[in-house]
């Protein structure tokens, strides 16, 4: 079994000096629609620590996407500032890669070619371009379909192939938009297993948007739940289980209806 | 009878090759089936043999046509004009339609003329044509030109103007910007629509060609017709709307049908 405590990269305290992985620092949204003003989320504080698996829970339209995608660079902030690693992030980077819940893949591309696009745009030569290509498909399951073209692959696969393909950028975060909203459940349980095996291997930190309470305790060292818009941190939730967390355990269903009540309480304002 | 041969031959069970073969053979029996009909009009008296030639006489013009030379030279100079105009085409089609497709300005300004202009048959471009360019080549380019650009100009602003924002937002976040977003994202996603496009101009470059060809006196397959016509020859009439037919089939078949097939396979849109 596997705890926060233990794992490499999370309160160390022999490198105390280091910055967190992401500082957001009153980052708010506000734009336009029509001719009025729409505030979609209040200014928001997070420090997230290297290493560490951050879920945001919330009604949907909240923000909670709307953070994920400044923090990615692909969407400038109204107010406020992104850290990474302590330096201003500004624009889209490699190092900081979103996964959206249509696993945006190529369709033109097959399996390896969607794995490899990220390096070929950062110049990796071909031999290895395919070999750092295959080390991420073997880690995603998906050896013996590196030729396989994306509409024959299901949902589940497809969330492996965009998931092989954002760690083979080797980024620092990983920003999730709710990538197994569209799954059904037997998938989703498997792929919860996988990415917290893939996260406790490489020590990536992740920050992940879900609406779905169970998920967040299962997988989250942290659980931050938002308000309706404009979205704001409510209530933060440290996730002390053992891991590996079974969906089925009853600390977990605890922490979750702990959490979804206050969620609801949210909602209800 | 040979419909229930056929209907054993498409039923499960039978052997492959005759199941492979059936559709050849449906097609084949059609195609006999049309020619019997014709001939039957034609030597039904009806009407006189200059009128509605029959098949052998159509046949004999084909042969003598083929055999002599003269389709080949005049099929040679139609196709060379319309590579001509089509290369152009393209040319000009992918630089208007991504303008139109990236800049609201251009959208507004150029957009509407566009459709206008693509509604508009383009030999009535063929007077104006003759009187700018004289009666030549260069005319009866222009008119392949304006017919077939407009088609590929919309098919490369629909194509681009419709890339899923995903595509390129997943792109970005890896690092893709300036011309690199186009040549892998843009244009890739883009290519169903533009494929479309450049199929739609090449059959509109074509047509245009014979038209202008009509009218311009020098050996091409549209002054092949003409000259049937001026000597009462219709058997040499069909023959050339034949080859034209066949050319145009085979065209299409060269040129886009296996790069369209490799991509609606891999893209699973059969």
């Amino acid at each position: 079994m596997l705890t926060s405590q233990q794992r490499p990269g999370i309160n160390q305290p022999d490198q105390p000096l280091q910055p967190p992985a992401l500082g957001i620092e009153g980052v708010s949204k506000t734009y336009w629609q029509g001719d009025r003003t729409v505030d979609a989320l209040a200014p928001i504080n997070l420090t997230v620590k290297t290493g560490e698996f951050v879920c945001l829970v919330g009604p949907s339209g909240c923000g909670k996407s709307t953070l994920l995608s400044i923090v990615s660079g692909l969407e400038p902030a109204s107010t406020g500032s992104v850290l990474a690693k302590g330096q201003p992030a500004v624009g889209p980077s490699p190092e900081r890669l979103l996964l959206f819940q249509e696993a945006a893949l190529f369709p033109w591309l097959d399996v390896q070619g969607n794995v490899e696009f990220g390096l070929r745009e950062r110049g990796i030569r071909p031999t290895e371009r395919s070999s750092v290509a295959q080390r991420y498909v073997d880690l995603v399951h998906l050896t013996g379909f590196e030729r396989t073209y994306i509409h024959q692959l299901s949902g589940g696969m497809r969330q492996r192939t965009a998931i092989a393909r954002a760690l083979a950028m080797d980024p620092a975060l990983l920003l999730m938009d709710e990538p197994f909203g569209a799954l059904d459940a037997l998938t989703r349980d498997t792929l919860h297993e996988e990415l917290e095996s893939i996260w406790a291997s490489t020590g990536k930190t992740i920050l992940f948007v879900t609406h779905n309470v169970r998920e967040a305790v299962a997988l989250g060292d942290r659980v931050l739940v938002f308000s309706p818009r404009p979205g704001r941190i409510v209530a933060e939730f440290p996730i002390d289980l053992p891991r590996t967390r079974s969906l089925q355990d009853h600390g977990l269903a605890d922490k979750a209806s702990e959490i979804l009540a206050v969620l609801t309480e949210e909602m209800r304002r | 009878m040979a419909a229930s041969d056929l209907a054993a031959a498409t039923a499960p069970g039978f052997p492959l090759a005759a199941r492979l073969w059936a559709p050849w053979l449906r097609r084949a029996l059609f195609y006999v089936g049309l020619v019997a009909v014709w001939q039957l009009i034609a030597s039904s008296g009806m009407w006189p043999s200059y009128v509605v030639p029959g098949p052998n006489a159509v046949t004999a013009s084909l042969a003598d046509g083929l055999a002599g030379g003269v389709f080949l030279v005049a099929a040679a100079v139609s196709l060379s004009r319309l590579a001509v105009g089509y290369v152009l085409s393209v040319g000009l089609g992918i630089l208007l339609g991504m303008l139109i497709a990236r800049f609201r300005l251009a959208d507004e300004l150029l957009g509407s003329l566009v459709l206008a202009l693509q509604s508009l048959p383009s030999v009535c471009w063929l007077p104006l044509a003759i009187l700018w360019f004289g009666l030549n080549q260069t005319a009866v380019i222009f008119v392949v030109v304006m017919g077939a650009l407009f088609s590929i100009t919309l098919g490369v602003a629909s194509g681009v103007r419709n890339t899923p924002p995903l595509y390129v937002k997943a792109a970005r976040n890896m690092g893709s910007h300036g011309w690199r977003l186009y040549s892998r994202v843009i244009i890739p996603a883009a290519l169903p629509a533009v494929l479309s496009g450049l199929k739609q101009g090449w059959s509109f470059a074509w047509r245009s060609l014979m038209a202008g060809e009509l009218i311009y006196f020098s050996l091409s397959l549209g002054n092949l017709l003409q000259t049937g016509r001026d000597l009462n020859d219709a058997a040499r009439v069909v023959a050339v709307m034949v080859v034209i037919m066949v050319i145009g089939l085979v065209c299409d078949q060269l040129l886009f049908a296996p790069f369209e097939g490799r991509m609606r396979e891999k893209r699973g849109l059969n």
